[in-house]
């Protein structure tokens, strides 16, 4: 794997979803890629030789039992966690120090969280549009303009004045990813985006979700929303102890797993 | 015991001034330096963190009229001249800035994690997530403790006193001196502590109830 693919490799034509068919292994060339990434915290082995490859356009669920390290292996790719070991690239580019830099390729990296953290502070409008006015240091006006369509898209345009305790926790996260998706960025990371929403509001956030597919983001995805990861996703990988266990398309996956302890995993998510 | 205000009016005018202007300076430029530190002691840069911590042990744990003669000594020494009144200033403030920034740091601690770790997934930088996101929502929760002191801080003015400075509380030896009675003297001067404790922690109250902020 080189780090200057991007340079030396044609363009691939931006497919959409439904041009590639869902199914459709590699849709672009490489955008992240992880190899023998490893990190401990203290004496724990938390993400052990991960090697992963997520390519333009493409959906991956990554699924796995608790502390199995799949919240860690989502941190690591905008070095909210630092590694220990491996490399890891974004779009050709090494991760680099904490620092200028690295917060530029952050900028390129969108991240959704469990707890939305929309800044309490800030009003709807002001959280999606602090990104672009104070790191791209784009135009208020330009800005103001794309957050408005940017919340319309979601479905939250009515709330844009509201501080974000005065919505629900469904609305709260469609703007975290407003937020996100304000900066453009190349890739999408989500990080159990539905596990703190009350039952009836998760739906909302994963149409949204559902639709950035179908738009062609790039997405990597840490969720046990089964009915997303059949609908949406390209690849399914399944962690347990910080190793990357199995990965498969999710019928493959869900019908025939082939792991003892995805299918064992498998069958105590199914049957509850 | 109104003719001790009325005999004495220019001199405690003069003595009240001397320690509004106290307070509001150090008050100003404690209230920056706790900040700066407070930055220090969460940066992500180990010497930064390190000074942050060295300073605020030196500073909380000296004697405040120790660290004004260290400041009205050695700055001479050191061909620094200035007047008693910047002494006073530079001695008063380092020391009430290691408080504030301590109070400023538990500030900080309030704010949820997420917060910062969401500025910084945008692209923020340190300086950014901590100035733009994190300082303002800290802001409520340390603002209690800043109020007492700054209040301790206008008490503490009163040791310049002894080093020069026209302030509120050196006014009381010569008032004294000159025959008055010193507990309507001091009445007096209560009076004008009272004065600029209250309407600054009226100011204070009004600042938390602004930097309210709702989860
Ligand atoms: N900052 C940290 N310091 C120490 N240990 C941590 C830290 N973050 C996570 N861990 C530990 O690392 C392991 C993996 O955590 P991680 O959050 O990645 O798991 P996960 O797969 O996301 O689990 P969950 O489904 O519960 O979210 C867990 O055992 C956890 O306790
Ligand atoms: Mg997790």
């Amino acid at each position: 794997m080189t780090t200057d693919a991007s340079d030396t490799t044609p363009k691939p034509p931006v497919l959409t979803k439904s041009e590639v068919g869902k199914d459709a292994v590699h849709p672009g060339a490489p955008l992240v890629v992880l190899e023998n990434v490893n990190k401990h915290f203290g004496a724990l082995h938390v993400l052990q030789d991960i090697d992963l490859t997520i390519h333009k356009g493409e959906v991956v669920v990554v699924i796995g039992p608790s502390g199995s390290g799949k919240s860690t292996l989502c941190r690591t790719i905008n070095r909210l966690e630092a590694i220990d070991g491996g490399r890891i690239t974004i779009d050709g580019a090494l991760l680099p120090q904490e620092g200028r830099e690295l917060a530029r390729l952050r900028s390129d990296v969108g991240m959704v969280f469990q707890s939305f953290n929309l800044f309490a502070h800030k009003t709807v409008l002001q959280n999606v549009t602090l990104g672009p006015l104070k790191v791209r240091r784009e135009k208020a006006d330009v800005v103001t303009r794309r957050a408005h369509e940017l919340l319309d898209r979601v479905g939250v345009g009515s709330q844009a004045d509201k501080y974000p305790a005065q919505l629900s926790g469904g609305q709260q996260q469609r703007v975290a990813i407003a937020r996100a998706l304000a900066m453009e960025p190349k890739v999408m990371l989500f990080d159990e985006p539905t596990s703190a929403l009350d039952p009836e509001m998760i739906n909302e956030v994963l149409e949204v979700m559902r639709d950035l597919a179908r738009e062609g983001m790039t997405m990597v995805v840490v969720t046990h929303e089964m009915g997303f990861a059949r609908s949406a996703a390209n690849r399914v990988i399944f962690m347990a102890d910080g190793r990357i266990v199995e990965e498969n398309t999710p019928e493959e996956f869900f019908s025939n797993p082939r792991s003892d302890r995805a299918r064992d995993f498998l069958s105590k998510i199914l049957h509850h | 015991m109104l003719e001790v205000i009325q005999d004495n009016w220019d001199l405690l005018r003069h003595g009240f001034v001397g320690t509004l202007k106290l307070t509001v300076v150090c008050g100003i430029v404690s209230l920056l330096l706790g900040t700066l530190i407070a930055a220090c002691r969460v940066s992500p840069v180990p010497p930064l963190r390190w000074f942050g911590t060295a300073y605020v042990n030196l500073f909380r744990n000296t004697p405040l009229t120790l660290i004004f003669f260290a400041v009205a000594l050695g700055f001479p020494k050191l061909r620094f001249n200035l007047s008693y009144f910047e002494f006073a200033v530079i001695a008063l403030s380092t020391y009430t800035a290691a408080f504030i920034c301590e109070a400023i740091r538990s500030g900080i601690n309030t704010v949820p994690i997420g917060q910062a770790e969401a500025a910084r997934s945008l692209g923020m930088s340190f300086t950014q997530s901590l100035s733009q996101i994190v300082l303002p929502q800290a802001g409520r929760a340390a603002v209690p403790p800043i109020g007492s002191l700054l209040i301790a801080m206008v008490r503490n003015s009163a040791i310049a006193s002894a080093f020069n400075v026209t302030e509120l509380m050196g006014t009381s030896a010569e008032m004294v001196e000159n025959g008055y009675k010193s507990l309507w003297v001091l009445l007096w001067i209560a009076v004008g502590y009272l004065i600029i404790t209250l309407s600054m922690s009226a100011a204070l109250a009004a600042l938390e109830k602004k930097l309210a902020v709702v989860r």
